[in-house]
Formats: structure tokens, sequence, C-alpha cells
């Protein structure tokens, strides 16, 4: 016989549950439709996260063969970038803040924690553009060497992912106000708080990278 | 014998009112208009590429009536390139296929993000426009090779193309890349995340399968390429020097840029090329296992090795980008180590073509036109992939690199093998999608002279490539040592022309069938798959009523004693032989 067959034998006939599947997950048609263990939004969030860490990667890379050449013109960092880090650490803080608010069944809570972190967010974008007029302010401007075009490249991009950031956040606040989150249904919170979150380590990598590796 | 319908309230499509023209053909978020939207794009692309790949086969047959300038074939050869990969194949297989076929094929109602799909499109049109706008601007297209190496891509002044042109052909890729990262976001989600009860991760076709990995690529792969173009674009705007060396005379001038890395941009270029030829390929490796399955009427051989082997080749993939450098300074033990990981890349392909060809053997073959294809996919990627042995040696490319004998390599691997299996996928699924059966004879014909051209054209190249001649060389006639290849230059340009005419048969027999073509009904190939389960063409949400249940694999073909060959995956019990059925036929 050419074939295989592939029907679980039950009573000696082919006929009651229908073949498996091979492969690890191969099995019954459950009589549910079983949740799917991680959200569907929060995956497209992971992929997404994904995506960024290759960008990231790839500039990392970039930016490490550059950094082996001889006479490489480093410059230390600029003072308010000290505060802009604070004001980031202190956003993913209010974030969780709000997030733990909407556990216990507070939208007020919760709507509050994101108005206050979005409003660091900005002040954190703000506060980076601070930091170019102070490289500026020392001659240091996109092309002068590759330790300022990589300062500036970098945190441009990272800041464009946070103003995204920034966007999910107004998102939330709207969907809050339509009455969309509750103590036990809050996924997109959730999402959204994983994003920010990861632009906050990604900043604190990418601090790291510039000015002490 | 029916599916056992299952009603999952949570995942039901309100029936939708009629929606206005804008809504359902323009900006739809049914990935089924969105898939043919995708499809038809890149139809026009490939017609595009196509005529690129024509222009300078007429110049190379005959170099010395001057058909093209020396910057407008560089151009030409940039262009087809470009076109075919990024325009055509990629986004045919992931936009096109990709779209059609996921949630058909998983038993879902549609992407896990339609709004984000429709995005996905949108981004890539203005991709189209520009690198067709390119065309028209001074100096026209890039004429710097897919590749764009720096610092040619780096310095406007480099040659004619390399001004706005380039800058242009950046600006398209990047939407292009933007485009494909959204549409691999949503598929590898869907994929996860919206399979309908009973279609485990193991129960999936393999087609699904190759889609899934690719996104995993995709979503891995083009960010990657996004970092290098967005440096790239800055050299050119704003005067940075990432890729663009001190020193360089230009037009008589010193560039001002100082101790950019030229060989940066090809390590970033390369970490998300190799990814990107896998891109083309294992989709059309999953369409092709399933194609060969349905019509030997047999069970595909190895499922596991198949899934396995397509994962293997997946995570290769990231580990040889080297092999494309073996040429460009490299320490040695690096160049053999990138050798070592290329070759063992051929042990994963080798397991998938044995276990095509042993899925034939013993079957009850059906010579349709998609079969056809997808036997003709085997053909070409055998033939590609033993050249690539050769190439993968790194002593051999040092001398086979950048001649004909490459461009022979990867048009049989990559070019014709994706370009087969995408063929293969349009006659088989067109009944699905447009309610009509494509006419054989004409199929038959399309294929027949397609196999012809594609060998007449590319096979002869390994020979010009061993005689040195280098793939972007435009005075073929200036080389005395080039003197012996002229006829065969002319064959292949004959051959070359066959190929371009054989598609009008496609493209007259696909416009014919969607009026003329006979009705086909829900299942016209007796086939496995969650796709042929639904109405044809399938409704918005894909399924009337509650989503189908999965009961087993989609190869359950020729199953011995089952009533018919075929058992489709929602066959909860095999109806048996009435004569071998006691105590199981009533099913």
């Amino acid at each position: 016989m050419p074939t295989l067959v592939l029907e679980r034998h039950r009573g000696g006939t082919l006929r009651d549950v229908g073949g498996r599947g091979r492969g690890p997950s191969g099995g019954d048609a459950a009589p549910g439709r079983e949740p799917a263990p991680v959200g569907t939004g929060l995956l497209g969030v992971a992929a997404f996260l994904a995506a960024v860490t290759m960008l990231f990667l790839a500039f990392t890379s970039a930016y490490l063969a550059r950094r082996q050449e001889a006479g490489w013109p480093a410059f230390s960092p600029p003072w308010v970038l000290w505060v802009n880090t604070a004001v980031l650490l202190v956003s993913s803080g209010t974030l969780d803040w709000a997030r733990r608010r909407i556990r216990s069944g507070d939208a007020a809570g919760l709507r509050r924690g994101v108005e206050w972190t979005a409003a660091l967010g900005l002040l954190f974008v703000l506060g980076q553009l601070a930091a170019w007029r102070q490289l500026a302010a020392r001659g240091l401007y996109l092309t002068t060497n590759p330790h300022s075009s990589f300062f500036y490249v970098l945190t441009a991009v990272h800041g464009a992912h946070l103003l995204g950031g920034v966007v999910a956040l107004a998102t939330v606040l709207l969907r809050s106000w339509q009455g969309r989150y509750t103590a036990q249904a809050h996924a997109g919170v959730t999402n959204c708080a994983v994003y920010w979150h990861f632009m906050d380590l990604l900043w604190l990598y990418l601090f790291v990278l510039l000015f002490w590796v | 014998m029916d599916a056992v319908a299952v009603r999952q309230p949570e995942m039901a499509h309100e029936p939708h009112p009629r929606e206005s023209f804008i809504r359902h053909y323009i900006f739809s978020i049914d990935h089924k208009m969105i898939g043919k939207q995708y499809f038809l794009t890149t139809m026009f692309m490939a017609l595009v590429g196509g005529a690129m790949a024509m222009l300078m086969r007429a110049h190379l047959g005959w170099p010395d009536n001057g058909v093209l300038s020396p910057e407008q074939y560089l151009q030409a050869v940039t262009m087809h390139g470009t076109i075919m990969i990024f325009f055509f194949l990629t986004v045919m297989l992931t936009g096109g296929l990709g779209n059609l076929l996921i949630p058909l094929m998983i038993g879902a109602r549609d992407m896990a993000f339609p709004f984000l799909n429709m995005i996905s499109y949108w981004t890539f049109v203005p991709g189209v426009i520009t690198i067709l706008l390119s065309y028209f601007v001074p100096g026209g297209p890039a004429g710097n090779g897919w590749t764009a190496y720096a610092p040619l891509s780096a310095v406007p002044a480099a040659e004619g193309g390399a001004g706005l042109g380039q800058t242009l052909w950046i600006i398209a890729i990047l939407f292009v890349v933007i485009s494909s990262l959204f549409g691999s976001l949503n598929f590898l989600t869907t994929v996860i995340n919206l399979r309908t009860r009973g279609m485990s991760m193991g129960r999936l076709p393999l087609t699904i399968w190759g889609a899934f990995v690719t996104a995993v690529l995709a979503l891995l792969s083009f960010p990657v390429l996004m970092a290098a173009l967005g440096l790239l674009l800055l050299d050119r705007l704003a005067g940075t020097s990432f890729f663009e060396a001190s020193n360089l005379i230009i037009g008589g001038a010193a560039s001002t840029h100082q101790g950019g890395d030229a060989l940066l941009w090809q390590h970033l270029f390369w970490f998300f090329g190799h990814p990107e030829v896998y891109i083309l390929i294992l989709t059309p490796m999953g369409v092709v296992s399933d194609i060969i399955s349905t019509f030997s009427r047999k069970p595909i051989f190895g499922y596991k090795a198949m899934v396995l082997s397509l994962a293997a080749i997946g995570f290769l993939s990231f580990l040889v980008w080297g092999h494309h450098m073996f040429v460009s300074g490299m320490h040695p033990l690096l160049g053999a180590a990138f050798m070592g990981s290329t070759i063992i890349i051929a042990i994963p392909s080798a397991i998938k073509t044995f276990n095509w060809c042993t899925t034939l053997w013993h079957g009850r073959i059906h010579f349709t036109t998609a079969m056809l294809f997808a036997i003709g996919f085997v053909s070409v990627f055998v033939t590609g992939g033993l050249s690539g042995i050769f190439l993968a040696i790194a002593p051999v490319d040092l001398y086979l690199h950048d001649t004909y004998f490459i461009v022979a390599h990867f048009h049989f691997v990559m070019a014709s093998a994706s370009l087969f299996a995408i063929l293969a996928g349009t006659y088989y699924w067109f009944p699905k999608f447009f309610g009509r059966m494509m006419n054989e004879t004409l199929g038959k014909i399309h294929f027949a002279l397609t196999f012809l051209g594609i060998y007449g054209t590319f096979y002869p190249m390994h020979f010009i490539g061993l005689h040195s001649n280098d793939r972007r060389l435009y005075e073929t006639t200036a080389y005395p040592f080039l003197s012996h290849t002229g006829p065969v230059d002319v064959f292949v340009s004959l051959s070359a022309f066959l190929l371009g005419f054989a598609q009008l048969f496609f493209i007259a027999n696909f416009l014919w069938s969607l009026k003329y073509g006979p009705v086909a009904g829900d299942n016209p190939w007796h086939a496995n798959g969650l796709e042929w389960t639904t109405t044809t063409p399938p409704p918005h949400g894909n399924w009337e009523g509650a989503l189908p249940a999965v009961y087993r694999w989609p190869y359950d073909y020729s199953v011995p004693g089952a009533r018919d060959d075929y058992v489709p995956q929602t066959v909860q019990a095999i109806p048996l032989v009435a004569a071998a059925g006691a105590g199981g036929g009533e099913a």
C-alpha cells in the first residue's frame, strides 16, 4: 500500500474520531474553541517589537563596526539626557500605576495615569530636542562626525517610535472614555504598556550604547 | 457526510450591507479583495520587469545594434532585478498568495488585523508609483543593481541614474519594506491565533507553513534593510558618512565625506538579502507540496520533515549572508565558516526535493497545468540548487562571482522556481477565487513554452559564465576571450523572447477564463484543504454560518478502504466503501 492510514483506530474501525494530524499539536477538534494563550493584540505588539529590535540591532552592528575605527571622536552626553532618562522612567511608573488602577476597576484612575504618561512622554521628546540643541551649541551636527551622526539618527528613530506610543496612549484614553475597559477586560491597556516599557528599556540601551560602550 | 458546524458567536461576521464601490474595491478590508489587489498590481509589475529583461536581451543578443546605451543597459538590469524581486515575487507571495490563502486555509474569517492589511496594500502602492516615477526624472532610474552597493549608490554624481533616480529607488523600497512588515506581522498573528478549532499546527497545509516561516523571516530581516536604507538616504541627502568613504574623487573633486564604510552596506544588505531569497522560495515550496500531493492523489511524503526543513532553511538563512561577499575582502576563516553554513542548507533542500519525488512515486498523477508547473518547479529548483553547490565553495566562487554562472544559478533556484510556483498556484486556486476554471489547453501550451524558454534562456548562461562573462558587462564584443559566446548570447536572447511570448498565453487565458471559463464547483480538484469546503467564490467572512471544524490533516488522499480518494479536513469519520463498510459506513 503506497499510502499511510492516518486514522486512530478505536474499536477496530476507521470511523469514529477523525484522523490525527501529524506533529506536536495534532488531535481532535475540541468541543469549544480554546482561548488562545496569548491575545491577538499582544501577539501583534510582540511581533512589532521583534521588528523594532531587529531595526535597532542593525543600527547597533553598524555603530559597533564604525566604533572600531581609529580616532573615534567620542563626545560626552549633554546633561539634559539624564533628566530625560528620569522622565521616561517615571512615565513607565505612571503607566504601571494606571494599569493597576484599571485592574481594580478604576477607569478614572486609568485615565489620569495615562494622561500623565503621555505628558511625560511628550516631555521626554522635548527633552531630546533640547539635547539636540545642546549638541548643536557645542558645534556637533548630524554630519560632524560618525558619533554625532549615530546620536542624531538613533535618538530620532527612538523618538519617532515613542511618539507612536503616545498615539497609542491617546487611543487608550479615547477608548476609556467610551467605557471599553473594565477590571477584567483591558487588553488594550496591557498591550500599550508593553510597548511603552519596551521603548523605555530601548532608550536605556541606546543611552548606554552611545556613551558607555 | 458534512462538516460538523459549530457556532462561534464571538467570531461571526455580521452579513454586510452592500458596500459602496470604494469600500468594496478600493479601500477594502476583506483579505480576498486585498489579495486580488496585490495579485493584479504585482502581475502588472511583472510585466514591467519582464519588459526590462526583454530590452536587456535585445541588447545582449546583438550588442552592435545599440538598442540600449551603456547607462540605459545598467538601468534596465537594475530595474529588472528591483521590480522582479521587490515588486513582483516578494509581494506576490506574501501580499498576493498569502492574503488570499491564509485565512481560507486555516479557517478564519479574515486576517487578525484587517485594517492594517488594507494599510499594508496602500503603503505598497506609493512604492509602485515612486519606482515607476523614477523612469521620468532627469538621469533616469537607478542603475546600480538591485543590491545598491555603496559607494555608487551613495554618491549622487556617480552615474546617470545615481541622482534623483537612486533617491526615489530608496524611497520606493522603503515603502515596500514597511508594507511587507505590516503584512508579515498580520500573517504571523493570524496563523498563530486565528486557526479554527481542530486546526493544530501539525495539521496546517504546507503552504501555510511556508507562509508562516516567510512571515518570520520578513519580520526579522526587513528592518535591517530599513536601517541600511535610512542611513543610505542620509548619506545622499544630509551629507553624513555612513557608507561613503573618504578621499573619493568624484568628477575631479575630492568628496567631503569622511571615513564611511562601503563594506558595512554589503553586510547590512546581505543580512537582509539572504533571508529575502528564502522569502521568495519558502511559500512556493509549500504551494508545490500541496499541489503535488493533490494531483498525485497521495499524502505528502514526510510532512514533519517538510515542516522541519522549512524551519531549518529559515533559521540557516540568517547565518549565510557572507557567501555573497567572498570576494569583498573577508577573513579566510570567516569565509570558511560561511561556506560551511551555506553547504548545510543543501540538506533541508534535498530533504524537500526527495519528499516531492517520493510523493509522486506510485501516485495516480493527474497532469493538470497546475501539476505541470509544480513538477517544473522541482526541476528548476534542482537545476539551480546544484549550481549553488559550486557557488557555495569559496575558492570556486572567486572565479564564478559576478559572472553569468551566478545569473543562471539564481534565476533557476529562486526566480524561475518562485515564478513556477506562482503560476501553479494561480492555475490551482483561480477557480476558487474567480469561480471559473482556466483553460487547460492554453495552460499546457503556456507551460511547455515557459519551461523550454526558461531552460533555453538560463541553462546556456552557465557556459557563458564559465567563460568569465561578467554579468553587468555591456560591451560583450570588445574582449577576444568572449568571441565564442556571441552565438550563445543570440540563442539565449531568442529563448528569452520565447519565454516572454509564452506569457501572452497566460494573460489571454486569465482574462478569457474570468468571463468565459467553465463554471467551477466548490471543489473542482477534489482536494482536501479547508479552502475547498466553502462556496466558490467565498463570501465575505469566508464561510456562510459557522466556521468549519477540522478533524484531520489536508493530505488524506487515497485512504485505503475509503469511498472517495480524498477526505476533506472537515470530515470527522471516513465514509467507507459499501462492501467493506461493515460497522463503519454510515458516517
